[in-house]
């Protein structure tokens, strides 16, 4: 994170990186450029944005914008903690506490899924314990915000935790010689100095939740107004023609390009 | 510094180990596989490429291995999905030899669109539904009025979906029953907690026990042997045509075609049967 800033002090202008550096980079520009390019030209071509939004659509993105920011909430006020008891504090099992949280990351989807059926599913390990109490989660908004939360909340917590590592150390051991507390060290040090790392985790973890699909699927089912999120919508859309899931994807990625921005302004308003 | 030029070092040799690997494992694989061994890829192997609906899955496989063990030589690769989504991706420029899907409406668009064979479309199986419910039946569903219990979780395939598609017409004609009241339909709609992409979908949330029942194909009851069943009667039933048809860019059409009379001869049909569909026989 913080390493953007010292590189555009070094960029160099004026003399070309030379064919060697600039031939793979096109290939992989184009690689991930091209598919998005099509994806809004096909699009902008066949006209059909007033249609697209049918009341199926307009109910998938409202539930997209409420369940992603519910999993956001909970993100950050579980999130922040640990990351901070991971900088802060060393004990046993840390090493292991930091992989199991960072591994939903590398975990594909459908894994996540699986996982969460098995724990909290009717017949899950806690979910059958749950369900004495007449409470079921699988096919449930709770569902989709869970699934949100066990695959996007890791990115905050570990862009936090690197934000919290880069605190000099010495300046929690003045404040407690001063006499204040754990919490003071925290709200007036720790919280402030550690800000932009945090809101770079929130985008990131924001646009990862926007974006869940395979976990959602599994694990909430597909129900709309309920839980079809946007994913889900364009998935589901094939059938009712290309047009709509086309509308829906250049939504999906205009808001996600958005929120990418707003990132890269962060980490340059964080040199200055 | 060093230790991360080791960690680089380590991450690059892994696909150089698994490539240094390939050939010897392939090896290992090969004398355990006797159709391999007796038929060594000197001969030019021919693979077909089958898209086809996700309740052909259990059907095809067989399928696909007999012709495989009576036609050494020869490779049979399956994709399985909903039909909407295999017809979607054989409209963007997927590339298969023949398509099989559980209806006429995927069927007859990729015909509109001049992408498939209109020499080869016909029907060769029917299917039809079944109410599966998961093992123990937690909900105690005995009979086709409980479906519109208040608070039964129901599971079916969305209704872009073949089966869900069809799913729904049995639940209206059975509403249509006087015996079952105008509002039977309506209540068991209610009663729908997720549309499932495809219908092996609703499969895995009623085995899961997540759901009190669900509405599939008997293929996918059969394939699914520890469900239990409740039969909807012939009258409320809708019977499934399955067509298939040769693509038009097959790069194999005369091996398509042996697949598709193998499909329809009595050795064929047999397997049909054998897990759920009705045929002409």
């Amino acid at each position: 994170m913080s390493s953007t800033p010292r590189l555009i002090q070094h960029a160099k202008k004026g003399d070309s990186p030379g064919w060697v550096f600039i031939l793979p980079s096109l290939i992989l520009i184009g690689l991930i450029g091209l598919p998005i390019l099509a994806l809004v030209w096909r699009s902008a071509n066949i006209r059909i944005f007033p249609f697209a939004f049918t009341p199926s659509a307009v109910n998938a993105l409202k539930l997209s914008l409420l369940t992603s920011t519910l999993c956001i909430f909970v993100a950050i006020l579980t999130g922040t903690p640990l990351a901070y008891i991971q900088a802060h504090w060393s004990f046993r099992g840390k090493a292991f506490l930091d992989v199991l949280v960072d591994l939903p990351i590398v975990l594909p989807p459908s894994v996540a899924g699986i996982a969460l059926l098995m724990a909290f599913g009717r017949q899950g390990l806690f979910g059958s314990w749950l369900n004495l109490f007449g409470i079921s989660i699988p096919f449930t908004t709770l569902a989709v915000v869970m699934a949100q939360v066990f695959v996007s909340a890791p990115f905050l917590v570990r862009s936090a935790r690197i934000g919290f590592t880069s605190i000099d150390p010495q300046l929690d051991e003045a404040a407690k010689v001063e006499g204040a507390s754990n919490w003071h060290v925290f709200q007036h040090i720790m919280l402030p100095l550690a800000s932009r790392a945090l809101m770079t985790g929130i985008i990131l973890s924001w646009t990862r939740a926007l974006g869940e699909f395979g976990a959602t699927l599994l694990f909430a089912g597909n129900l709309e107004g309920k839980t079809q999120t946007m994913p889900l919508a364009i998935y589901v859309g094939f059938e009712q023609g290309l047009g709509i899931a086309l509308v829906l994807s250049v939504v999906l990625l205009a808001v996600s390009f958005f929120l990418l921005v707003l990132l890269r302004r962060l980490e340059l308003q964080n040199q200055h | 510094m060093k230790s991360a030029k080791g960690t680089i070092l380590l991450i690059l040799l892994i696909p150089v180990i698994l490539i240094a690997c390939g050939p010897v494992l392939n090896n290992l694989l090969a004398k355990m596989d006797p159709i391999a061994t007796a038929h060594p890829d000197t001969e030019s192997a021919q693979t077909l490429t089958v898209f086809a609906a996700a309740s052909l899955t259990d059907a095809f496989q067989e399928i696909g291995r007999e012709l495989e063990t009576t036609n050494p030589g020869i490779k049979v690769i399956f994709s399985f999905a909903g039909s909407q989504v295999l017809r979607t991706q054989i409209e963007q420029g997927a590339v298969a030899d023949i398509y099989a899907s559980a209806d006429h409406k995927n069927m007859d668009a990729l015909a509109a669109e001049s992408l498939i064979d209109m020499n080869s479309y016909h029907d060769f199986a029917t299917n039809r539904l079944v109410i599966i419910l998961p093992p123990g039946n937690p909900a105690a569903v005995e009979s086709l009025h409980d479906l519109a219990r208040s608070n039964l979780i129901l599971v079916l395939a969305d209704p872009s979906v073949p089966a869900g598609n069809y799913a729904r017409q049995v639940i209206t004609r059975i509403s249509d029953d006087p015996e079952f009241g105008n509002d039977f339909e309506s209540t068991v709609l209610t009663n729908v907690v997720s549309n499932e992409t495809d219908v092996r979908q609703v499969v895995t949330k009623v085995e899961l026990g997540e759901a009190d029942a669900g509405i599939v194909y008997i293929s996918d009851a059969v394939a699914a042997h520890d469900l239990n069943t409740i039969t909807i009667p012939d009258s409320f039933n809708v019977s499934a045509r399955y067509p298939i048809a040769i693509l038009n860019n097959s790069s194999n059409p005369d091996l398509a075609a042996k697949f598709i009379a193998y499909v329809n001869s009595p050795a064929g049909q047999a397997i049909m049967e054998k897990w759920g569909f009705r045929t002409g026989n």
